[in-house]
């Protein structure tokens, strides 16, 4: 058995799946460390600093590109899973079991997921895309306040609410994810199993209740100083 | 015909090492040549086509349930008896070989004993090597329980699971060959007829219970490996689909079958709570380890069983055997729980149940627990539950099981039991070899009458299956087939399997073409009625006269009045049955003649005209010192041939556990 | 305990094999003791049906003490019925009350294809054992059976994987239709085992690649089978298969 069938195995690709999950996991955690900085109340100064930074720097753009790699992995990876293993079971059952047995966000990871990316679309279109577009191919360019795009991005409230969902959908991605990663590493031992679950749902919550203030803070702030 | 139970001459531990190193082997390379069938896949089926397909035989094994590790090995609880003397109690291969005979009420063969004796250390060694998880000591050596009819500790075990346990090994080490292609597995599949040519066995005929198609299979020698009986009472602690089918069609086909009346009634099963039960469940003898049997001492008291108080129980057991107490061996037990239901002092709804109660164990249990753990003065409360998780960790599946079955918590009520109906020490005739009547046919496991005469002790049937699969018939089988490496494969059109599978196909379709009005099931129920009430725990000669006419009268009706639906080409459960239940009732009169013929009671036989005047079984030496081997010579006529038992080293005595 | 009965109304999975499709069909069963199992209202049920002259129902059943692993009912949507650990065999009608409807369906999963009725083909399970569940030692090779001390937490660790029953619930449960827990339970049996420890790689990486050949999906920690499980085999078995699996794939295993 060579290399490649290891991963193609059942096992195989949830690894790759959970790899990169707990790499995007590591990324969330960066990502709202740094979006957080918007809370300092500084008028956004803190943040510009660090956002140019992590703009600017190369290692950061070669990061972006595994990054990218990373999720692009998971996303198909993930899809490629949802859709073999919905073939499992052509004849489907007349009554489920429902909630009885299973978590419905556990049963639903690649709807939440696909929630997620289309969401991830639109953010990008938002946010990286002008920047990267404009290093790219912009002679003249020069980077864009981040702060003062959030400013504009998230002054109509539709824009809120979709971001919210987002939140929200990864929050329930998470809340499954995280586990799940731990256990698919096999690291959810009966011993480990309480604190991997205690945390992987305070990581849910948290985390994406940080990320969902930002657009609420900033849509404010955005109508109180007009 | 006379019979030759082939024992090897000499003193009684040096005869199966004189046959071992004496016996003819065959080499490799014609063992390659030879095909074997195996027939069930229960601990000696599987056990011996994995030992056989290790050794390089083509071995095909056949099973009809959907995978080989369902076979009813599966259900035993307990434990197997093993003489290791890891206790230091002073257990030794003479012990168990004098503890198997005795319990046996002197109705087994010395030589075959004392061979499963010898091989019972091995059997444990090869288990816990394939991995079989027995439950350990803190110090991580291997842990052992008592059971009945012993006063040693030699049972091992794996909760209340290891028969599953062992028999997963079995099953692991056949799909293991399985795997390798030196075995070939036909699951789905029932073997109907036994094919002979030239006298000899040379393969079967069997039924595809997918497609409904009979197949033709060749074999040098055909090993049934078939399991036991019991589902001729129709309740029975046995699986539904256990069966006599392959056994007995051996014994038409010439296999003498060995006392067939000799029936295990077990004591500890949950009692029957209606006309719908479909089986018994058992609870494991382990529980009269630390379960006390009682009832209470005035008849028809309708009181909860907590609200009687101690000086108003009778522990009958205790009392009537202080040496064994609990611990008697299975038929005195069953007898006596049956004498004080009989006498008006049942208990539950149908009076016929007694009490198994683990309060004392629990508290004694509590203490000992409380002690450990340095609380020297807790109150009863804190005790009991302590010791709850004592009884729990022992024997919690089974207080699972008790419940969910009775609706009822044994933890807080005493469990009620009644015994049933669950295993057969009679079978096919065997020699020492483990072959039938029919040379190349053989007989391994309950399937056949050997080890132990006329009761089986607890724990045995497991050491006995292994013991016949793993290592005797690896010796036996090569002693045999030493002689036939010259016989080539038969072609399956040979006129022989043709006839024979012509014979089976038109039973078939004359049992189809009845298209009567009575289910299957019904006539099972009631040959079951006729076998428990007359040919049960008592049996008389006037009962079992009128039980062999009934039974006559019932396989006449059976064959112009059984409704089957369906197909024969299909997957049909309803005639795999029927075809199962028209043996059963044809195995039904043997044994009852079987029991009429023996005017003793010995084991689990109980002649009510032969007891004591304080109404235990009264063995007769004299007259009955023989193994019953009855030929089949037509629709209900047998002939009765004897082999007379000598016993050389353990002289008979009366069973006494007083 | 109450004993009463009651009238129930059956919907059932017939399907006559596997070539053609099935459908659902509605029975009324009458009398149904609280006492019985839910295999005997089947018993009851397929005797009416004789009566009647139409053809029973087929499942499969053997031991009827929840151990064999032979019986296998979808209930209302759970396997083996709404009782926990507990198999078909076992589940009593005091469960239900007069009046209830039931469906009932075969283990549904394209590794288990129907052979009729409820009855489907487990032999996918057989395959994947005899890729690599088993210990490759030979009848007569022993030691002394005390001669290797094993430390009685593990043993018992290993006890509780190896009461698996190969019934096949965890694939009937499972979204996916995945083996995982079947598998994960032989691997953590013998894992857990010295016995066990020089084949350890070689049987990951092969049950694996076996489980994945009969087609059954891939898991994704949802933990329906945990849940239906009838012996209460737990997912931490599935976290020592993977973790077995990765230890095989990074040492590299000698064959597969």
């Amino acid at each position: 058995m060579n290399w490649k069938n290891y991963f193609t195995t059942s096992i195989g690709k949830k690894i790759l799946v959970g790899a990169t999950g707990l790499f995007l996991i590591l990324f969330l955690v960066v990502h709202c460390y740094v979006n957080a900085m918007i809370f300092w109340c500084d008028g956004g100064k803190h943040f510009t600093e660090a956002a140019a930074f992590m703009g600017g720097n190369v290692a950061v753009r070669i990061l972006e590109i595994g990054l990218f790699l990373g999720l692009g992995l998971h996303i198909i990876q993930g899809l490629m899973l949802w859709s073999q293993n919905a073939a499992r079971r052509s004849v489907r059952y007349e009554v489920s079991a429902g909630n009885k047995t299973s978590k419905w966000y556990s049963r639903s990871m690649g709807l939440l997921g696909t929630l997620i990316l289309l969401f991830l679309i639109l953010h990008l279109f938002h946010f990286w895309a002008p920047n990267r577009y404009g290093q790219a191919f912009d002679a003249g360019w020069k980077e864009e306040d981040l702060y003062e795009k959030m400013m504009v991005v998230f002054t109509p409230m539709w824009v809120v609410i979709v971001y919210l969902l987002g939140c929200f959908s990864l929050a329930w991605h998470l809340m499954h994810g995280f586990y799940s990663g731990f256990q698919t590493f096999g690291l959810a031992t009966n011993r480990y199993k309480g604190i991997i679950r205690s945390v992987g749902v305070a990581f849910a919550i948290l985390i994406p209740l940080i990320f969902a203030s930002m657009p609420v803070y900033m849509h404010f702030m955005a109508n109180s100083h007009p | 015909m006379a019979l030759n139970s082939k024992i090897p001459a000499g003193p009684i531990d040096a005869k199966w090492k004189t046959y071992k190193s004496t016996c003819k082997l065959v080499n490799p390379a014609n063992k390659r040549q030879l095909e074997i069938i195996v027939v069930g896949t229960g601990l000696a089926g599987a056990s011996a086509a994995a030992s056989l397909g290790e050794m390089g035989y083509k071995v095909k094994a056949f099973c009809f349930q959907d995978s080989p590790r369902r076979a009813h090995s599966i259900a035993a609880q307990g434990g197997i008896n093993a003489a290791k003397n890891y206790q230091n109690d002073g257990d030794s291969t003479y012990r168990l070989f004098y503890d198997t005979i005795k319990g046996g009420d002197y109705r087994a063969r010395e030589g075959n004993v004392h061979r499963l004796a010898e091989v019972s250390a091995s059997i444990i060694d090869q288990c816990v090597a394939q991995g079989v998880p027995f439950a350990r000591e803190y110090g991580g050596l291997l842990s052992n329980r008592s059971f009945g009819g012993t006063q040693v500790q030699r049972t091992f075990y794996a909760a209340g699971q290891t028969g599953q346990q062992l028999l997963i090994g079995a099953y692991q080490a056949l799909e293991r060959q399985v795997a390798l292609g030196t075995v070939e597995m036909y699951s789905r599949h029932e073997m109907l007829e036994v094919v002979k040519i030239d006298g000899k066995a040379r393969g079967i005929i069997a039924r595809n219970l997918v497609t409904g198609e009979l197949e033709r299979h060749f074999g040098h020698a055909v090993l049934l490996c078939t399991g036991g009986y019991g589902n001729v009472f129709y309740l029975s602690t046995n699986a539904m689909g256990s069966n006599v089918t392959a056994a007995w069609k051996a014994h038409r086909q010439g296999a003498f079958f060995g006392n067939p009346c000799f029936t295990q009634i077990h004591p500890t099963c949950i009692p029957v709570s209606g006309d719908h039960q479909s089986k018994l469940t058992l609870m494991s003898e382990s529980l009269r380890n630390d379960g006390r049997i009682w009832v209470p001492k005035k008849q028809g008291d309708n009181r909860k069983p907590t609200d009687i108080a101690e000086e108003e129980r009778d522990y009958y057991l205790e009392r009537r055997y202080p040496a064994f107490g609990n611990l008697v061996p299975r038929d005195v037990a069953s007898r006596a729980a049956k004498e004080r239901c009989d006498a008006g002092y049942g208990v539950g709804s149908s009076k016929m149940a007694v009490y198994l109660d683990f309060a004392a164990a629990i508290e004694r249990y509590g203490k000992i627990e409380a002690n450990k753990q340095g609380k020297g003065n807790l109150d009863k409360a804190s005790i009991i539950a302590l010791g709850k998780d004592v009884v729990k960790e022992k024997y919690g599946n089974l207080f699972d099981m008790y419940a969910k079955i009775t609706g009822e918590n044994p933890y807080e009520v005493p469990m009620r039991i009644y015994p049933a109906v669950h295993y057969t020490m009679g079978g096919l005739w065997v020699d020492y070899e483990l072959m039938t009547t029919v040379p190349n046919l053989y007989a391994l496991g309950e399937a056949n009458f050997s080890d132990h005469g006329a009761n089986r002790l607890g724990a045995s049937a497991l050491m006995q299956g292994l013991a016949d699969g793993y290592f005797v018939i690896p010796y036996t089988l090569g002693n045999n087939l030493a002689d036939d490496i010259r016989t080539k494969a038969i072609p399956t059109d040979h006129p022989a399997f043709v006839a024979a599978e012509k014979e089976v196909s038109d039973r078939i379709n004359r049992m189809m073409n009845i298209k009567g009005k009575e289910s299957v099931e019904s006539f099972h129920k009631r040959l079951g009625k006729i076998m428990w009430d007359k040919c049960g725990m008592g049996r008389n000669a006037k009962g079992l006269e009128e039980a062999i006419r009934e039974i006559q009268a019932l396989r006449k009706e059976f064959w112009s009045n059984v409704r089957i639906p369906g197909e024969v080409k299909e997957f049909n459960p309803e005639l795999d049955k029927a075809g199962r239940v028209a043996d059963f009732i044809e195995l039904g009169e043997l044994m009852c003649k079987d029991a009429l013929h023996r005017e003793e009671s010995c084991g689990g036989h109980f002649r009510e005209e032969s007891q004591t005047e304080d109404g235990e079984a009264l063995r007769d030496d004299e007259k009955f010192m023989y193994v019953a081997a009855w030929e089949f010579k037509g629709e209900s006529q047998f002939e009765l041939h004897k082999e007379t038992l000598d016993y050389e080293v353990v002289h008979p005595s009366a069973r006494s556990y007083k | 305990m109450q004993h009463y009965n009651m009238n129930l109304t059956l919907k059932v999975w017939r399907q006559r094999n596997n070539k053609v499709k099935g459908h659902f069909e509605t029975f009324q069963v009458k009398n149904i003791s609280s006492e019985m199992s839910f295999l005997e209202m089947f018993d009851v049920l397929n005797e009416q049906l004789v009566a009647e002259g139409k053809d029973p129902i087929a499942f499969d059943h053997d031991c009827r003490e929840g151990i064999c692993g032979m019986c296998s009912m979808h209930i209302n949507g759970r396997s083996h019925g709404p009782w926990d650990q507990t198999t078909t065999c076992q589940l009593h009608m005091r469960e239900y009350k007069d009046g209830d409807t039931i469906v009932v369906e075969p283990w549904r999963a394209n590794a288990f294809p129907v052979i009729r009725d409820l009855v489907v083909d487990r032999s996918s399970f057989d395959r994947i054992i005899a890729a690599g569940g088993y210990v490759s030692v030979n009848t007569g090779n022993a030691v002394d059976a005390n001669a290797l001390p094993i430390e009685k937490q593990k043993a018992d660790e290993s006890f509780a994987a190896a009461s698996c029953i190969g019934c096949g619930a965890c694939v009937a449960a499972c979204p996916n239709a995945s083996a995982m827990l079947f598998v994960s339970a032989k691997i953590a049996h013998l894992a857990l085992l010295p016995q066990g420890d020089p084949e350890r790689k070689v049987r990951a990486v092969n049950m694996v690649q076996q489980m994945d050949t009969e087609g059954f999906g891939s898991c994704t920690n949802i933990g329906a089978c945990e849940a239906e499980c009838p012996k209460g085999i737990s997912l931490e078995n599935i976290a020592r298969l993977n973790r077995e699996y990765v230890g095989a794939v990074f040492s590299g295993s000698p064959r597969g």
